[in-house]
């Protein structure tokens, strides 16, 4: 909010195409980039060098040499964000542009909430007056798909571990400042042994974590690729023979908590996160107008739609809506079901929206090697990308896990020299507020609630 | 009908912890102030238990101190045990507690504000609060007397529509079977002023004579009794103490608990008032906690010129014959004979939300409120309050700028801070866990936080501040010597170092880096400290927190700076929430009832998100 530390962020779309943009934007913007970046011209260092300049040469970690790039420098007040600001123009990948990232994190920036570049540009006088609803609008829209995406994105085994984690350091603290509050009728006698044993274990429960996020594996990663259209179009047969010709990799079912079913599957070394939903249909069915709802917002947040249309049908009144909804979507229109008479035709369909159509057969698995090369071109032309949050959102997760583990290391050093009871607590509320950033759950009145819940106080 | 009437700068409604410290102020201020009873015999009465201070509440008591306030001085005369609480743990949880001579107490109390210039108690209830055009005018007593007032200050405590229940026996009284104030809830209304109503309760007091001591462990005072006011001299505390005494429950105690629950009117939907969860009846104890197999009971005298003992532990509002037969069961309470039945008290409260953080109505220019009224609980929770609403009252009237302590200066912010921005559902009591600064805001440090603001506002002489501006120059300069002056690996430095099992040095090293190891502290240091001049203890106990526990602070200190970041951005009173774009509903009701005067007061409030705050900075900054 009125932080002036150093941000950073991927300016560009993170996809497997141009050049990439990774903005650096704070006090510590040049120094930050100074550590990583080493000029192909020896001489001045970066921190050395005048406003509006450019320099080439390579990002290095450690030894390693990442990438070739490009460096603008801008001090402020004449930048975007009045700030100065350093930006990285790399070869792109989505690869090379995470690692990037992830160095400038390393040394000192972390990652930029949605909108901020912006906010900061408007609260440092770079916008004008006129702007302001827009910047308003563009951090709401952000931050509630980011808050959205965040924890949609985060496996429900990794969500749980992570839920369990925070609440035995919550567990902990509750009962030292129980102990504090009411210490005649709590003792701490003989804790500070018990919390260190505690302490151990969940940091190796963090550094399981760690290591998963590092091989990517606590996230739901892929295109988002939302399947939807009529009851009965044949929307499940499609993603079943989708799933028989590549031998789909099922990772997670959560059908309980929610009627649209995630699958992941590779198709050509892309990786699709299917998401198929209930029909679209109109109806008075309580529990199926949920699950319509939901299918909505599914579509809404996805990546590419795979409409799927019964060609033995005529269109009605729920496809018409249902292409009303679609207009501005990546879509791939599949005339299914074209083993049966040809009602509906692809003519038709081209009439009545201007998306690619493919015909297929679920049941009789025609037409997927079709589909396969339209998702792959769509890809590789960067009509389709994947959800950049997907990256951002680990490296987020990564940092506060980090920061979380780092306090609760510093608990350990406080147990071992001795240190009073209170000032655990200050470590463990900071692992605490860190884990609660991935859930996102804040602290609020967590903590007292505890206190009465768990803890007999006195008088 | 003829009428007295009489004009007052201030009136302040009720004399217990909160009116009391609220009358005091503004008289000392120099403002006309009339404070209103019930009872005159009743000023600073303490209804439950027998003490002042413990953890967090010290903190208070001495912030209060640090302000100008009273309650630190009146305990410091009329105490008899006195402990200093987690002596073990880290200097910021430190907390006086001490044992009062209740009667004593309150007379000195009230001889205080009797002696003060400015100030005449009046014996009376107060019926209306008289307000025009929603501004305050006066209030109106049950007899129909008017006293007409610049500023009024409620401080009514537990007393509105008070009702006092033991099984089902209930009473439409005040704390002690005083006389509840009945008329005052109505015309709150009638203001538009929204009501709670909170549940508390009290355990019995029962005859020393009745109690066989032989069956508890007795509980000393500390044996170097540490003042609650800075201006008390140490060497005058030092008195002899009385004990107090700790039993326990036992399995046939909660046995005759849960055989009689349906006869608690907690149970049985008589209580309708919220009651607080740390401070459970032992009924509520045994239901919630029903692992527990026994319950401390601390037996606690209430004073020395009288048999009463509180039974701290044990507060109940079962039925007279059970908490005959339950506290029966406790060893050492055998043949105890019960002076007063325990009960619950049931009474009107306001929903906090309502004030300002000056603790002024946001709806009633002039009209300013403390204490339990306001939905706190404690005595040193009371008195806190009262004594900011005083001040600002006070500066109202003479129409200086409003005070508000942040929640980085002292308990004292964190506690109004929390009243008025969270929604608060049950008695709201200080606890340490609530300051998320603590380290910062330590009872020993409570002077250089709050006592340059009690001078700013007038309540502090300027010896006073001036002993405090030596106080802190000496810590300063100490701190400075300490940590430039370098020691070298001598072998004098060495066996030093040994003997406190302290590893050896290897190179050269400042005094202060030596002082930073846990296992060393300042005394330690003389023997290779020659240049060491006589300090008095109060200074070297800051110099060696500061030193020690650098780290810690500094990284608070930093915490501090963001916060008062956000502190400093002002709303302004009139902001039309239902204008700004993109503001979430929940986000607009809830800015909309508090009406934060900043917008770190805004980020406090549940249901506004990071986001609704960005938009809000946004919206002002457009």
């Amino acid at each position: 909010m009125f932080r002036s530390d150093t941000i950073a962020a991927v300016a560009t779309p993170m996809s497997s195409a141009g050049i990439g943009i990774i903005r650096v934007s704070g006090e510590e913007a040049v120094s930050v980039v100074e550590q990583i970046f080493c000029p192909a011209k020896k001489g001045k260092k970066l921190s050395e060098q005048d406003t509006y300049t450019i320099h080439y040469g390579t990002i290095v970690d450690g030894e390693k040499v990442l990438d070739e790039v490009i460096v603008l420098l801008m001090r402020g007040p004449h930048s975007y964000t009045a700030e100065d600001t350093v930006e990285i123009d790399c070869h792109g990948g989505v690869y090379v542009m995470n690692q990037i990232l992830q160095l400038v994190i390393q040394k000192g920036a972390r990652v930029a909430d949605p909108g901020e570049f912006t906010k900061r540009a408007f609260l440092n006088g770079r916008i004008d007056l006129s702007q302001a609803e827009a910047v308003i609008d563009v951090i709401h829209a952000q931050n509630d798909y980011a808050l959205k995406s965040s924890i949609g994105q985060l496996k429900g085994s990794v969500l749980r571990l992570i839920r369990e984690i925070r609440e035995e350091i919550l567990y902990e603290i509750a009962y030292i400042e129980s102990a504090l509050d009411d210490p005649e009728h709590i003792s701490l006698d003989g804790y500070a042994e018990k919390l260190r044993i505690k302490t151990k274990e969940l940091i190796l429960n963090m550094e399981q974590l760690l290591k998963e996020s590092q091989q990517g594996k606590i996230l739901r990663e892929g295109i988002r690729t939302a399947i939807i259209g009529k009851p009965n179009a044949g929307k499940s047969s499609l993603l079943n023979a989708l799933m028989g010709e590549e031998r789909a990799i099922v990772t997670e079912i959560e059908g309980t908590t929610r009627d649209t079913l995630e699958e992941q599957i590779r198709l050509r070394g892309l990786t699709l996160q299917m998401i198929d939903t209930a029909g679209i249909r109109k109806t008075v069915d309580r529990i199926e107008q949920l699950g319509v709802e939901r299918a909505k917002q599914v579509m809404e947040e996805a990546d590419l739609v795979l409409y799927v249309v019964d060609a033995s049908c005529p269109l009605d009144e729920n496809d018409k809506e249902i292409i009303a909804l679609l207009q501005d979507k990546n879509v791939i229109v599949l005339l299914n079901k074209t083993d049966l008479t040809e009602v509906t035709s692809k003519e038709q369909m081209r009439e009545l929206m201007d998306k690619p159509v493919v015909s297929v057969s679920a049941k009789e698995e025609r037409g997927i090697d079709q589909l396969a090369d339209k998702i792959e071109h769509m890809f590789l032309i960067g009509e389709v990308s994947w959800n950049d949050e997907v990256f951002l959102t680990n490296i987020r997760h990564k940092t506060s896990m980090e920061h979380a583990k780092i306090s609760l290391q510093k608990v350990l050093e406080s147990i071992a020299l001795g240190m009073p009871e209170d000032f655990f607590s200050i470590d463990l509320m900071d692992a605490y507020e860190e884990l609660g950033k991935i859930v996102g759950e804040s602290v609020e009145e967590d903590l007292v609630n505890k206190i009465f819940q768990k803890f007999c106080m006195g008088k | 009908m003829a009428y007295v009437e009489m004009d007052t700068d201030v009136a302040v409604v009720g004399a217990g912890h909160a009116g009391c410290e609220a009358a005091l102020a503004c008289a000392r201020l120099g403002l006309l102030t009339t404070i209103f009873t019930v009872s005159v015999d009743s000023i600073a009465l303490m209804p439950c238990n027998p003490n002042i201070g413990g953890s967090s509440k010290g903190h208070l008591v001495r912030e209060i101190d640090a302000l100008g306030g009273e309650m630190g001085k009146v305990i410091d005369k009329t105490f008899i045990q006195s402990k200093m609480l987690n002596k073990s743990k880290g200097p910021a949880v430190h907390s006086l507690r001490a044992q009062a001579d209740k009667a004593e107490y309150s007379r000195t109390m009230r001889r205080v504000l009797e002696q003060t210039e400015n100030l005449w108690i009046v014996q009376a209830e107060v019926a209306e609060i008289l307000a025009e055009d929603q501004k305050v005018t006066g209030v109106r007593l049950c007899s129909g007397a008017v006293y007409h007032a610049k500023a009024v200050i409620l401080c009514t405590g537990t007393y509105l529509k008070a009702r006092c229940i033991y099984g089902d026996v209930s009473t439409y009284t005040g704390p002690n079977g005083l006389q509840a104030a009945n008329y005052l809830s109505e015309s709150l209304k009638n203001l538009g002023i929204e009501l709670y109503r909170f549940k508390t309760g009290t355990p019995a007091r029962i005859d020393r004579r009745s109690i066989d001591f032989s069956k508890m462990e007795e509980q000393f005072g500390d044996e170097r009794v540490v003042p609650f006011s800075f201006t008390t001299d140490p060497d005058t505390l030092q008195i002899p103490q009385v004990s107090c005494w700790l039993t326990y429950t036992n399995e046939k105690t909660h046995e005759i608990i849960r055989g009689n629950l349906d006869r608690s009117p907690l149970y049985s939907g008589d209580i309708e008032g919220t009651g607080p969860r740390y401070c459970p009846s032992i009924e509520d104890k045994v239901v919630r906690f029903s692992d527990k197999n026994r319950h401390q009971v601390f037996i606690e005298p209430e004073g020395l010129y009288t048999n009463e003992m509180y039974v701290g532990g044990m507060s109940s509002s079962l039925p007279e014959d059970v908490q005959h037969d339950m506290y029966h069961t406790v060893p050492g309470l055998e043949h105890a004979r019960i002076v007063r039945n325990a009960y619950a008290i049931e009474y009107d409260c306001i929903n906090p939300q309502q004030l300002t953080p000056t603790l002024e109505f946001k709806a009633v220019s002039g009209l300013f409120s403390g204490g339990q009224f306001n939905g706190s609980s404690g005595y040193e929770e009371a008195a806190a309050q009262g004594l900011v609403a005083g001040i600002n009252a006070a500066r109202k009237i003479l129409g200086k700028e409003q005070i508000v302590i942040d929640r980085s200066r002292g308990y004292i912010g964190v506690l109004i801070d929390d009243l008025v921005t969270k929604e608060n559902k049950e008695p709201y009591r200080m606890m340490t866990s609530r300051s998320e600064y603590r380290l910062l805001l330590r009872q020993d440090n409570a002077d250089q936080r709050l006592t340059p603001l009690g001078y700013e506002v007038g309540l502090i002489s300027q010896e006073r501040y001036d002993q405090l501006k030596e106080k802190i120059q000496l810590i300063q300069e100490e701190k400075e010597r300490l940590e430039h002056t370098m020691v070298g690996a001598s072998s004098r430095i060495q066996e030093v170092l040994k003997r406190y099992g302290s590893a050896e040095l290897k190179t050269a090293a400042s005094l202060a880096e030596i002082l930073r190891r846990p296992e060393m502290n300042y005394e330690h240091l003389a023997p290779i400290d020659p240049d060491r001049r006589e300090l008095p203890a109060e200074v070297v106990e800051q110099v060696e927190i500061d030193i020690k526990y650098d780290g810690y602070i500094k990284r608070q200190l930093k915490q501090v700076e963001q916060f008062r970041k956000l502190e400093s951005r002002k709303i302004p009173k009139d902001l039309d929430y239902d204008q700004i774009p993109s503001l979430r509903l929940e986000a607009v009701q809830k800015l909309k009832l508090c009406k934060p005067i900043s917008i770190g007061q805004a980020s406090r409030i549940s249901g506004v998100s990071p986001a609704d705050i960005s938009v809000l900075l946004v919206y002002l900054e457009g």
